[in-house]
């Protein structure tokens, strides 16, 4: 049983003159939902590329599920399902799965009982005999996600998985990742969707510019409580007596400060203290610090579009 | 023991083409041309009974009828070889179809290898049953047995999968559209430099020759046409030395097989080779 699914050191790759991944390295823990985030062209789909042996990184190495990055051993226990979903489209679901399934030298009865089971789970088997030219985008995304998990896998990639989804379809996914990561499977889930990727996932890595320049860990997320303090005077000696609880990160006002704390433990400590050196004390207001304000503070106003 | 990998690729491809009516296509097309030939063939064989004239005109009239029903049989081949394949590799990449292809543990090989075959695989029946409507009609209808098929027929199938190999081999590089226009250019020059050979020939232009024989080089697919087309006729209709796609002026030489069989290897390597290192 190896720990991690995923071990890439210093991946890069050029196409032309743009850089789409610069020093990409990254792990992933077997069991783990692992989300990755980033703006438009920061290199997320390219990463996802280049893990699954369809495009040759300039430099950099690395294993997927203890083989070599590219290497049809590291394919063979990989699910993964492309952001558009595109299919051959005169085939139907039940074919798609029946044919990805070969590919992984599934033959014969056990595969058949596992394409039902599957088409099931994602609640496509009433269309399961349409040719998918005449799906939506939705059912093409669960007939994807059917054939990405053919093959039992112990890593799954899904590129944008929900985007087509209606909130039935994306509490269907959620559910099957939670299955997933209760059965030990790895999920590396590029998505938009912030709220999708909070309420799903154990930790993060935001791209930007086509390197990792954050991780974080959801639900323990170290440095993720803030506090807003209103108090009187807010001096500085005061601001520098705070250092002691945590780093201070701004100041809404002359009489406020934001506060970043580890643990919201320390909050009676901190009015404690203010109280005991004199300070007046008006408004503690705490809050953990959301996906999407990570989001926007790692990346910064250059990654905005325009 | 599973099924190789580019077998079940084969085998999506052929099921593709015909859920795609691709097939049905090609069928109607080769129908509605055996229905004109043997049409033909049928009022060609009254009018030589009605009004006979001697045997060996009589026998150069059905090589002739014979040979147009073969060529054309071998050009909506060649049509079917080079178009069929055209937008299997250049459309999946450019669709995304062949991401979830190639994340699946196959060699991007047994990728190429298994449209080559499944598409080589409809080529050869169409061609073949083409072929064969058009010696059942010449000798049933016409009552003319033809010569050397053996190995006319098999030079004909190797001038399909010269230009199918193309046509696969160029999809791996080129778009949809570009590669229709590269492959069937690729023929209209072998095609081409057939007929300035025969020219060269039959006008005693050396240069003419030499030009249209460095053409097949370049490309031999037309170069096994004629060399089929000299073989199915027979001396007296060789002697006739007329210019056109039958024309017995210039003959390609036996190397030039092994040439073309060499050419197909090559291009086939080329098609595995760049989808290898095609990033997708």
């Amino acid at each position: 049983m190896i720990d991690r699914v995923i071990d890439a050191r210093g991946l890069r790759k050029s196409f032309g003159e743009t850089l789409a991944v610069d020093d990409l390295s990254l792990t992933v823990g077997a069991g783990e939902i692992f989300g990755f985030l980033g703006p438009n062209g920061a290199g997320k789909t390219t990463s996802i590329k280049i893990l699954l042996g369809l495009v040759t990184p300039d430099d950099g190495e690395g294993e997927v599920l203890g083989a070599p990055i590219g290497s049809r051993e590291s394919r063979a226990k990989v699910g993964f399902l492309p952001e558009h979903c595109r299919f051959h489209d005169s085939l139907t679901a039940r074919e798609l799965v029946r044919f990805h399934g070969r590919l992984h030298g599934l033959r014969g009865q056990a595969l058949e009982t596992r394409i039902d089971q599957l088409l099931s789970r994602v609640d496509m088997l009433d269309a399961a005999d349409r040719p998918l030219r005449g799906y939506s985008k939705g059912m093409l995304q669960r007939a994807g996600l059917a054939q990405a998990l053919v093959n039992d896998p112990r890593l799954v990639f899904l590129d944008e998985p929900t985007s087509g989804l209606d909130p039935l379809g994306r509490l269907l996914v959620r559910d099957i990742l939670s299955e997933l990561r209760s059965n030990g499977v790895s999920v590396f889930l590029n998505s938009h969707l912030l709220g999708e990727v909070e309420a799903t996932c154990d930790r993060v890595a935001f791209v930007k510019q086509g390197r990792v320049a954050h991780q974080l860990t959801l639900g323990v997320a170290p440095s993720s409580f803030e506090v807003e303090i209103r108090a009187v005077p807010l001096n500085q000696p005061v601001l520098e007596g705070l250092g002691r609880f945590g780093s201070v990160v701004g100041r809404p006002g002359d009489d406020r400060v934001l506060l970043r704390v580890t643990d919201d433990a320390v909050l009676p400590d901190v009015s404690a203290w203010l109280v005991g050196h004199g300070v007046r004390l008006y408004e503690m207001r705490g809050r953990r610090k959301s996906l999407e304000e990570w989001f926007v503070d790692v990346m910064g106003d250059d990654q905005r579009p325009g | 023991m599973s099924m190789p990998s580019f077998l079940t690729i084969a085998h999506l491809t052929l099921y593709d083409a015909r859920r795609r009516k691709i097939l049905s296509a090609a069928a109607i097309c080769g129908a509605l041309f055996l229905a004109v030939f043997w049409t033909v063939s049928f009022f060609a064989a009254r009018d030589l009974e009605q009004n006979p004239p001697s045997f060996v005109q009589r026998q150069i009239n059905l090589v002739i009828l014979s040979l147009f029903g073969l060529y054309a049989a071998n050009f909506l081949s060649v049509l079917l070889a080079s178009l069929l394949p055209v937008d299997t590799l250049s459309g999946e990449i450019d669709s995304g179809v062949m991401q979830t292809l190639a994340s699946k543990p196959v060699r991007r090989s047994d990728i190429v290898l298994g449209k080559w075959l499944g598409f080589g695989a409809v080529i050869v029946t169409y061609f073949l049953a083409l072929a064969a409507g058009v010696l059942i009609a010449t000798r049933w209808v016409a009552g003319y047995q033809q010569l050397n098929l053996g190995f006319a027929i098999p030079l004909m199938l190797l001038e399909l999968v010269v230009m199918h190999t193309i046509s696969i081999a160029g999809g791996t590089r080129l778009g949809t559209v570009t590669n229709g226009i590269m492959t069937m250019g690729f023929y209209g020059v072998a095609w081409i430099g057939g007929w300035v050979e025969q020219l060269g020939v039959l006008g005693g232009i050396q240069s003419a020759r030499a030009v249209g024989v460095a053409v097949s080089l370049l490309s031999p697919a037309d170069s096994m046409w004629r060399l089929a087309a000299y073989y199915l006729q027979p001396d007296i209709v060789r002697s006739l030395g007329n210019a056109g796609p039958f024309a017995g002026g210039s003959v390609p030489s036996a190397m030039m097989v092994w040439w073309a069989l060499g050419f197909t290897a090559a291009a086939l390597a080329f098609a595995v080779y760049s989808l290898r290192h095609r990033q997708l």
